[in-house]
């Protein structure tokens, strides 16, 4: 069954028919050709496909595109490009937080709204609130302290 | 003047694509009128393959073809081949039984292919490849490593299931020298399964041009080079000159991307027979399932000391699994890289160790981070602290006391390695002073006080890396050549292009190959491009594996910019109407001696490209040089990982309070990468010590095939690392580096078991030492 979805990506709005099992990623990556949100598993526990959904740190590979109706969807490519970075991608190339890139785009997503929703930041709210996302390449200490270096500017 | 920019963490260049999604991994590219592949995979881990109906499949929606395993075999295509020769100790060769694309008469692992559906989507494929109906005779399974050899013949040319018995060292000698020791520690271990998990699964796109005939192979590969050598020359798929194989951006290796699978070859035969471009993106249960495996050893060892401490001699016996087939480098890894490292950072005057690889009904096993070195690492590195503790010397002056000294170097060991450099001593005080090892004894009254337990623990590991001098390795067995490539091209305007044979999986080779040569040009790091991962665009190359890029890629890239100044001098003494004796280069100037003179690297390379005042009698226009470089040696990092843990007795949860590992890499280029490496591989050395476990059932299903059931580690998991250096150059390479990439994971996971028995004050917690295995060990120290 094909259905019909409006919703806005980074800031443009876009309706497309799609396949009523059309997952929130496949409709990005596929459909949208935004290929920075990855898939790393099958099972919801690698966080590679975290994007934004309503300001709000999902796994787009969980959520149907049928759920995103009328949403506002922000991805990787969304968050700040070259000229104007993100500081979490930022804080992410100084303090070396990413090897390989694949896990980069969800964990640097799940970062923003880890700093968004907690008031402290700290080492291990930063450990707990990324357990989601899994990286093999840096062993999260780079990242953490990319995350706590990213907050700082953040809340200036 | 530009600042020289070897030592410096340089931040990376690479990472401005990854940091704005705009990455490109084979997942990310689609081709024009690509169709989608998905592989039926046997459900059963042992099993006479019947007929194969695929008629149900082939007419559903979309649907291309179905290919199966028997066309494989009438299309005669070659088997998957292992890279390396051993022979067994009666001189005979290792038992190589075929290891078809898909098979077609007998499968030998769960998840092993069967039959390719190509579809006009994804979708479509998978939906077709459950109505791709097989007919299985199931038979018994072997799936343990030490009852193998024991359980019913899964070949006919492998009795006991043996692949080969090898051996290495005096047996003579050894024996003796056990037989007459003051004390001998032994000890039986276990060296536990992993499976490797790069973040991105693999992937391929497999694109057959009926026009030109050329097949291009995308895929995610540390070694593209290679894996087109064996597609062409052993599976003969296509000609090597009518096959390109690119590897875009991969997100990361760890080793289990080194290798040639049935699924990407499996795609590049079916692009070529029907014609058509098709993708396959592995599912994650598909990597746990078809990924090679690492480790999984079972291991008996014996240290004979004198009373002193002094050890004699090391006698081990393993068996090692390497699950259904021989994967590409699967051999060498429990012998050549493995074996030879048994004696350590330590002058044990006696080693003979046996190794027999076994077949299982499992996925096969190869390299994964260390491959073979941490293994020999973790059982030198227990058996090491078991003696300390039975002897009652603390375990620091045990090592110590055992330790080669820098006066030793070159140092020949008895397991045919010859090191040719390090200081282990100042790795070790380095690291105890970093660790405060000395205030221990305090921190853990404190534990004490609020009723934890709390464990120190060491391990002085070594590692060879920088594979390989060519005519060694040969000798030993391997079917290639070990050496790297490299070429500098400096463009018309003094930027340069570098080419490697090596690939970059993470590991920031676009960073540091730049900083090596711009170094030596004297220009900017933002100059140089550095290229890999494309049969299209290089020379041949080996890849990346065994840390081997900087010493090996590195040095080959440190030769050609050699070629390139020697060049550049030639030029400038024409220009500058000196002789090229008198020409200097230096800070990226060609000066002219005793003169005020000289030409900038820029103008000299326009100077090239543009020759209208030039020795074009003596010299050919153009600055461009390559350099195939040949290791004359393995280069060999060292160092101390100290481990600290605090124990809940109550529930045996484990936090690792601090981890400092103090490593020897020889000449560093990048600190900040190198710290990035070393704190990747301790964390893998954590998971494998303390979280991950692959298993199989008796029946031979996996019961960890999914990031649900086979525990990754996760921020959550891991502390904060202490990492330091100690610095001997490397005495045969030109870049005087040692490689970084392993060492991690190949100190760590014996600090880690030798801190969490120390704490809880038994001999031995098998890895993974998860918090119910510790509780139980509580349990029954306290009973």
């Amino acid at each position: 069954m094909s259905i019909s979805v409006q919703l806005n990506v980074n800031g443009k709005s876009v309706t497309l028919d799609c396949p009523s099992n059309t997952t929130l990623v496949d409709l990005l990556r596929e459909r949208l050709e935004l290929t920075g949100t990855h898939v790393g598993c099958d099972t919801t526990q690698c966080g590679a496909c975290t994007v934004h959904l309503n300001g709000r740190a999902v796994k787009s590979c969980t959520i149907l595109a049928a759920q995103c109706e009328g949403a506002e969807v922000t991805t990787i490519e969304g968050l700040g490009d070259t000229d104007n970075l993100h500081p979490m991608q930022e804080a992410f190339r100084e303090c070396h937080g990413l090897q390989c890139g694949f896990c980069t785009p969800g964990m640097i997503m799940s970062a923003v709204d880890l700093v968004h929703r907690e008031p402290a930041i700290n080492e291990q709210v930063i450990r707990e609130g990324l357990e989601g996302n899994i990286c093999r390449c840096t062993g999260y200490h780079n990242i953490v302290l990319a995350v706590e270096s990213a907050a700082k500017k953040m809340r200036n | 003047m530009v600042e020289q920019s070897i030592g410096k963490s340089v931040l990376r260049k690479e990472d401005q694509r990854f940091i704005t999604g705009k990455g490109r991994y084979t997942g990310d590219i689609d081709l024009r009128g690509q169709t989608y592949g998905y592989f039926v995979r046997s459900p059963y881990a042992h099993a006479v393959v019947g007929e194969i109906d695929t008629s149900e499949a082939e007419s559903m929606s979309g649907v291309v073809a179905v290919l199966t395993g028997k066309q494989v075999a009438e299309d005669e295509l070659g088997g998957l081949p292992c890279g390396w020769m051993i022979h067994s100790k009666d001189g005979g060769e290792m038992k190589q039984p075929l290891h078809p694309v898909m098979a077609a008469t007998k499968v030998n692992y769960v998840g092993e292919p069967v039959a390719l559906v190509v579809a006009e989507s994804f979708d479509e494929a998978k939906n077709a490849a459950e109505h791709v109906s097989v007919d299985y005779e199931e038979l018994p399974a072997v799936v343990s490593t030490a009852a193998a050899q024991s359980a019913p013949d899964i070949y006919t040319e492998a009795p006991g299931n043996t692949c080969y018995q090898w051996e290495l060292g005096e047996k003579e000698a050894t024996d003796a020298a056990i037989e007459g020791a003051a004390h001998v520690t032994r000890y039986t271990l276990t060296n536990n399964r992993l499976i490797p998990n790069a973040l991105e699964p693999r992937a391929a796109i497999a694109d057959f041009n009926t026009g030109t005939e050329e097949l291009t192979l995308y895929t995610t590969s540390q070694n593209p080079h290679l894996a087109r050598l064996i597609l062409t020359a052993f599976v003969q798929i296509a000609p090597e000159h009518k096959l390109r194989i690119i590897a875009p951006d991969v997100g990361g290796g760890f080793g289990s991307k080194i290798f040639v699978y049935s699924e990407e070859t499996a795609l590049a035969w079916a692009s070529m027979k029907l014609g058509v471009a098709i993708k396959w993106t592995a599912e994650r249960s598909e990597s746990f399932l078809a990924d090679a495996h690492g480790r999984d050893h079972v291991s008996d060892a014996e240290l004979a000391m004198d009373e002193e401490g002094n050890f004699l001699a090391l006698r081990v016996k393993t068996t090692a699994n390497m699950g259904a087939y021989l994967s590409t480098f699967a051999s060498a890894v429990p012998t050549y890289l493995y074996g030879t490292l048994l004696a350590g950072q330590y002058k044990t005057p006696n080693i003979y160790v046996e190794v027999d690889s076994v077949f299982t009904n499992t996925a096969p096993v190869d390299a994964y981070r260390g491959a073979g070195r941490p293994e020999a690492t973790f059982l030198l590195e227990r058996i090491v602290d078991l003696a300390a503790k039975e002897l009652g010397i603390d375990p620091a002056e045990l090592r110590r006391k055992n330790m080669i000294q820098p006066a030793d170097f070159p140092y020949q060991t008895p397991v045919a390695l010859e090191y040719d450099i390090g200081d282990y001593e100042a790795s070790l005080n380095k690291a105890m002073e970093m660790a405060d090892y000395a205030g221990f004894a305090g921190r853990k009254a404190d534990s004490e006080a609020n009723g934890k337990l709390r464990g120190i623990g060491l391990s002085c590991y070594i590692e060879a890396c920088g594979l390989a001098p060519s005519a060694l390795a040969g000798a030993l067995g391997a079917g290639v050549g070990l050496w790297e490539s490299g070429e500098v091209r400096v463009n018309p305007t003094g930027s340069v292009t570098v080419m490697t044979g090596t690939h970059s999986h993470g590991q920031g080779h676009e960073t540091t190959f730049a900083q090596l040569v711009a170094s030596r040009f004297g220009i900017s790091v933002d100059d140089v491009e550095v290229v890999h991962g494309d049969t299209g665009k290089m020379d041949f190359g080996l890849g990346t594996y065994g840390s081997r890029s900087l010493s090996v890629g590195g040095s080959a890239l440190s030769v050609a910019a050699d070629k390139v100044v020697e060049k550049g001098r030639k030029i400038a003494a024409h220009l500058l109407e000196g002789d090229v004796d008198n020409i200097d280069f230096e800070d990226g100037e060609f000066r002219l001696k005793e003169s005020n003179r000289s030409k900038t690297f820029q103008e000299i390379a326009f100077a090239a490209y543009v020759p209208h005042d030039y020795p074009i009698e003596e010299l050919e226009p153009g600055l461009a040089e390559k350099a195939f470089y040949d290791p004359v040696n393995f280069t060999y990092p060292a160092g101390t990982h100290i481990c600290e843990v605090e124990i809940d007795p109550e529930t045996g949860v484990t936090e690792i309070t601090k981890f400092t590992a103090v490593d020897d890499f020889g000449t560093i280029i990048n600190p900040m990468i190198v710290d990035g490496q070393v704190h990747g591989g301790v964390a893998q050395g954590i998971g494998q010590a303390m979280l991950e476990q692959c298993v199989y059932d008796e029946s031979g299903q996996l019961q960890t095939g999914s990031f649900m059931d086979y525990c990754m580690p996760r921020a959550d998991d891991l502390p904060k690392f202490t990492v330091g250096m100690t610095t001997t150059v490397c005495t045969h390479n030109p870049v005087g580096a040692k490689g970084c990439g392993e060492a991690g994971a190949i100190g760590s996971p014996p600090a880690v078991i030798n801190a969490i028995t120390d704490a809880v004050g038994v001999r031995d917690i098998s890895m993974p030492a998860t918090p119910e295995k510790i509780w139980r060990a509580v349990q029954e120290v306290r009973s």
